[in-house]
């Protein structure tokens, strides 16, 4: 059984005006400390897939099981602890901006209750694999989007996650910064075999880390494999269009996600 | 009536009554309102815990005793009130009124104050594992806390303005020296005097507030 299997996820939404099926019967599996990427146009459903993954967002229907546990079918308690496994980072980083970079750090082994003490010692190990131990005692808003992204990173490795969500984690970042920031997702997925999904739109990012891609259209995915072949011979209309337009969706900026 | 000694010790005396009934009031106010705002914030439909029922209950509530007039309040209060102070008139029987006035007026500060937070930080939080209480006092309460200090500052001023008022009733303070000397007989000197300090007051209230907000606040370089 692979790391992460999705099984015959559905995902419709309710609303006065019609119900809006935004994943549609998807399947797929990870391999545990794979960089799987999922590609698709805006609107295909990417984030609400990979928010289905650490249940933000609530399927209508299908299984989800990572790491031998079935999401679905846990507690909250049980479902809070199994989160501390899935890690998430986000396209707006989603720092704690009334605390330092220290403190954000900090806060998920304050979830996990380490003590206050430890968790410092331990925060500024995580700071120093992301290059920002300096910025220790700064605040997020005196950083950069590069540096708010490692932030988030280091922060996220905290928990000790064994899957690492990044949900367009470089969408809001210039090509040097995205550059920078995939070079350290790597050097985490090398060194801690954490299992990566990378939801993008950037087809460059997909092209440089994935190991294996998955195209989603309309809330399905109409085609996967691994990374070079996808991109060398593309099967499906869905994809060709991705892959050719590569220059062309490469300029394009894509709004929030969330 | 002469500026004597005995007028400026009346009006010391006053400022002190004042300052006691808006502190305790605004303290017992938040004490209800801060609980009150936490859940409207969190079972509001959008919230991390909808509880469409609950709020709808809560809202109805809080807007029935936000509508009542303030001086009306205190009179149907009254029976409360001696049960609690044993008198209905005076500076400590005041504070009854005034915290159930400010109490829903504080939770829909509180709760607007939480709601400006950043729905994806919340959403950070919950990817963590965070549990409810985690994200209500470090995230909400945390991230929201430069709003909740200004929201601290209107109610003082607000409870400020209502502890006058009480002194239509004998309710203490600089609003009872204001009615019994200015209004009842007719010292326009001393009315005068009382609103200028009710002014100062705010004033005060207001600067120290805003500098604690502003000095609080991260989210600025």
């Amino acid at each position: 059984m692979a790391f992460i299997e999705i099984e015959h996820l559905e995902k419709t939404y309710q609303a006065k005006s019609g119900d809006t099926e935004a994943l549609k019967d998807v399947n797929f599996s990870i391999e545990e400390g794979e960089i799987f990427g999922i590609i698709g146009l805006s609107g295909a459903g990417k984030s609400t897939l990979v928010r289905c993954l650490n249940l933000l967002e609530k399927p209508s229907g299908g299984r989800i099981v990572i790491g031998g546990q079935e999401l679905l079918k846990l507690t909250d308690r049980e479902l809070r602890l199994a989160r501390r496994d899935i890690g998430m980072i986000f396209q707006h980083f989603n720092l704690l901006m009334q605390r330092t970079v220290l403190d954000n750090v900090c806060f998920p082994l304050e979830i996990a209750g380490v003590r206050k003490r430890q968790a410092r010692v331990e925060a500024v190990t995580y700071l120093e694999q992301v290059g920002l131990a300096d910025k220790a005692l700064a605040y997020p808003a005196q950083l950069s989007g590069g540096q708010k992204q490692r932030v988030a990173i280091a922060r996220v490795l905290a928990s000790k996650p064994r899957v690492l969500l990044c949900d367009e984690a470089t969408s809001a970042l210039d090509p040097q910064t995205t550059q920078s920031i995939l070079q350290l997702l790597k050097e985490i997925n090398e060194r801690y075999r954490i299992t990566m999904v990378v939801i993008t739109h950037e087809m460059s990012v997909v092209e440089q880390i994935c190991d294996r891609v998955a195209v989603l259209e309309y809330g399905r995915i109409v085609e996967s494999g691994r990374t070079r072949e996808v991109f060398d011979a593309p099967r499906t209309d869905a994809a060709k269009r991705l892959i050719y337009t590569k220059a062309y969706s490469e300029t394009q900026s894509e709004g929030s996600g969330i | 009536m002469s500026w004597d000694t005995e007028t400026i010790k009346m009006l010391l005396e006053g400022v002190r009554d004042t300052l006691y009934m808006v502190l305790f009031s605004t303290l017992f106010g938040y004490l209800l309102g801060l609980p009150l705002g936490v859940l409207l914030a969190v079972s509001d439909r959008d919230g991390i815990r909808p509880r469409p029922v609950l709020y709808r209950i809560l809202d109805i509530i809080v807007n029935i005793l936000r509508s009542v007039p303030f001086l009306i309040l205190l009179i149907l209060v009254i029976p409360l009130t001696r049960l609690l102070v044993g008198k209905s008139y005076g500076s400590t029987a005041t504070i009854v009124p005034l915290t159930i006035a400010a109490a829903p007026f504080i939770a829909r500060m509180v709760e607007s104050s939480l709601k400006e937070v950043d729905r994806g930080v919340i959403e950070a939080a919950v990817s963590l594992g965070a549990g409810i209480r985690t994200i209500i006092f470090q995230v909400l309460i945390g991230e929201a806390r430069t709003s909740l200090l200004v929201g601290v500052t209107i109610s003082l001023g607000t409870i400020l303005g209502y502890s006058a008022m009480a002194g239509v009733v004998g309710g203490g303070g600089l609003g009872d020296i204001a009615i019994r000397y200015g209004y009842y007989r007719y010292e326009t000197g001393i009315m005068i005097v009382t609103v200028v300090v009710l002014v100062a007051l705010v004033q005060i209230l207001q600067a120290i507030g805003m500098m604690l907000a502003k000095f609080l606040d991260r989210r600025r370089v």
